[in-house]
């Protein structure tokens, strides 16, 4: 029994941090319709800039945190400025190779810069664990649940109630109208990168305590990537729960079946999505016009 | 000076010429209609004074200044509203968030009483103000769709045919609403329509458009007595050698 909820709570909080990447993989393409396959980079150059800020610069963790976050938002937003900006109008096909190839220049620039041995972070509460009889909680697992929580609630209050985070919306339900009454519709976009690259910062800072730090850490981005499908893609609560899946049951496939199999579940439950509701969990009827 | 004025517009789908050269006035405080069957170009060049595409050739002064290639958004902020075609309204957004989303480049403090003048206008759309947009009806859509526009504020309102779909008793609605806010609230007003008739009773001035080209313009009062647009567009027309005569030339029209 202990077991079941040791693996729960290893996936949930695994699944997070997936739910949090697929968020930003949904958010930008909600937006621009632009599926950005650098997303888990952008998240591996989050925990690299935690890393600078925290063990290099050592700076206060909660200011690093904050450093880490807003330096994040100006990337994505220069990304989308700099990179994406010119390709509106292109063929969906060459966003895409473009985003795959800034994946490669973003794990490049990381190994030139940081190197490419494994780095370890730590944080404040790093080590730390919670006995409730018998099952072992670290702190790491749980600050990753509790920022998940805390950050879902966040985004959600921005986008009901706050004017830009309506704006966000109505420019990805209908880019024209949006255009008309006078939102700045491309400053919109840039917006939207630099959240979705903040929010994949802060997935690099919950899970650098747990994992290693290195260029190849944003690989993780490609299961993330099967999230946010089996969430329904246009969806972010959708996002999260597909990451949820997906890490809990990777969890129990690393014990349960074979050796090696746990790396490839992400990709059988996408594929069983697709079999049997090829929508997604939450199904958004959004048609889009342009 | 007019309030609004092209000069020479060509305007491009790719390799498609849409607008041929048109060259039209909006003057201050006017209802400007332009009437054409399907694909004569209105839209488009709807499309292009609020910036949604850019003539290929020619000028657009709104004020007297330069308009033409800015971003939509910016010429939207100079106070240029759209009631665009087919009503486009943000489906996923209740009632009230699009109409504040129609005052998103405002700041002065007198939104929330343009909102209060809008649900004037359109009580429905306080009744439902709560409801997405998208579960609207068509005619409470486009309610919306210039209840939006009107949240901007804006001098000059581009409204493509928003009699479209409508019964004749919502036309008639929509009509009175048009010349309220010509007549209450001085605004400019240039209305794209196919239904020549509610279009020439309120206009005073008309344009009439046919593949790309303005073919014809005058004041509303003597286009209502043009033989050409009693045929074509009001339903007058007389049959027997004449209408032969017409016939090559009216194929073009639908
Ligand atoms: N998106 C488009 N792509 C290519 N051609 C278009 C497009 N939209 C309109 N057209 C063409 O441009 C012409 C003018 O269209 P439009 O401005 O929509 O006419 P109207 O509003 O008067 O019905 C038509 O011949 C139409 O076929
Ligand atoms: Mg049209």
């Amino acid at each position: 029994m202990e077991v079941v909820f040791q693996l729960l709570l290893s996936g949930i909080s695994q699944g997070c941090v997936y739910g949090l990447i697929a968020l930003g993989f949904v958010l930008i393409y909600k937006a621009t319709e632009m599926v950005n396959f650098a997303q888990g980079e952008i998240m591996m150059l989050g925990a690299f800039f935690a890393f600078t800020f925290i063990s290099i610069l050592e700076l206060n963790f909660f200011l690093a945190v904050a450093a880490t976050i807003v330096s994040m938002a100006i990337c994505g937003a220069l990304l989308e400025r700099v990179v994406l900006r010119p390709m509106i109008g292109e063929p969906p096909f060459s966003v895409l190779m473009l985003t795959i190839g800034l994946g490669f220049l973003l794990r490049a620039i990381a190994g030139a810069v940081w190197g490419s041995e494994p780095k370890s972070l730590s944080a404040p509460y790093t080590g730390g664990v919670f006995n409730v009889s018998g099952v072992i909680i670290g702190y790491e697992n749980l600050v990753i649940i509790a920022g998940t929580a805390l950050l879902c609630s966040l985004l959600f209050v921005f986008f009901k109630f706050s004017r830009l985070g309506i704006a966000m919306q109505a420019a990805s339900q209908n880019q024209l109208a949006a255009y008309y009454v006078g939102i700045p519709v491309k400053r919109i976009y840039s917006m939207v990168w630099a959240l979705s690259a903040a929010i994949s910062a802060v997935a690099g800072i919950l899970v650098a305590p747990v994992s290693l730090i290195d260029p190849l850490m944003g690989f993780i981005g490609i299961k993330a990537f099967a999230a946010a499908i089996v969430g329904g893609f246009g969806s972010l609560p959708g996002a999260i729960v597909g990451g949820l899946i997906i890490g809990i049951v990777e969890q129990f496939a690393s014990l349960y079946l074979p050796p090696g199999f746990s790396d490839v579940t992400a990709y059988v439950i996408l594929l069983l999505m697709l079999l049997i509701r090829p929508e997604g969990i939450f199904a958004t009827m959004q048609r889009k016009k342009v | 000076m007019s309030m609004l004025e092209l000069t020479n517009i060509e305007t491009y789908y790719g390799p498609i010429m849409a607008i041929r050269g048109i060259s039209m006035q909006i003057e201050e405080n006017q209802i400007t209609v332009v009437l054409g069957a399907n694909g004569a170009g209105k839209t488009t060049v709807l499309k292009t004074i609020c910036g949604a595409m850019d003539p290929q050739k020619g000028k657009i002064k709104f004020d007297d200044q330069e308009i033409a290639k800015q971003d939509p958004d910016q010429i939207a902020r100079r106070g240029i509203g759209h009631v665009p075609e087919g009503r486009e309204v943000f489906p996923f957004l209740t009632v009230a968030e699009n109409l504040k989303m129609g005052a998103f480049s405002r700041s002065d403090g007198d939104v929330d009483q343009d909102l209060d003048t809008v649900y004037e206008y359109f009580p429905i759309l306080k009744e439902k103000h709560h409801q997405q947009a998208g579960f609207l009806s068509g005619g409470q859509q486009q309610m919306l769709a210039i209840g939006r526009a009107l949240m901007l504020r804006p001098r000059l309102m581009l409204l493509d045919e928003p009699s479209l779909g409508l019964s004749p008793r919502l036309v008639h609605k929509i009509t009175e609403i048009i010349k309220r806010l010509n007549t209450e609230q001085q605004m400019t007003i240039l209305l794209v329509e196919q239904n020549a008739k509610m279009a020439l009773d309120i206009g005073d001035y008309g344009y009439v458009m046919e593949l790309g080209r303005i073919v014809m313009e005058d004041t509303c009062e003597r286009l209502r007595t043009a033989t050409d647009i009693q045929e074509f567009y009001l339903g007058m027309k007389d049959e027997g050698v004449r209408g032969r005569r017409r016939w090559k030339h009216r194929k073009t029209w639908r």
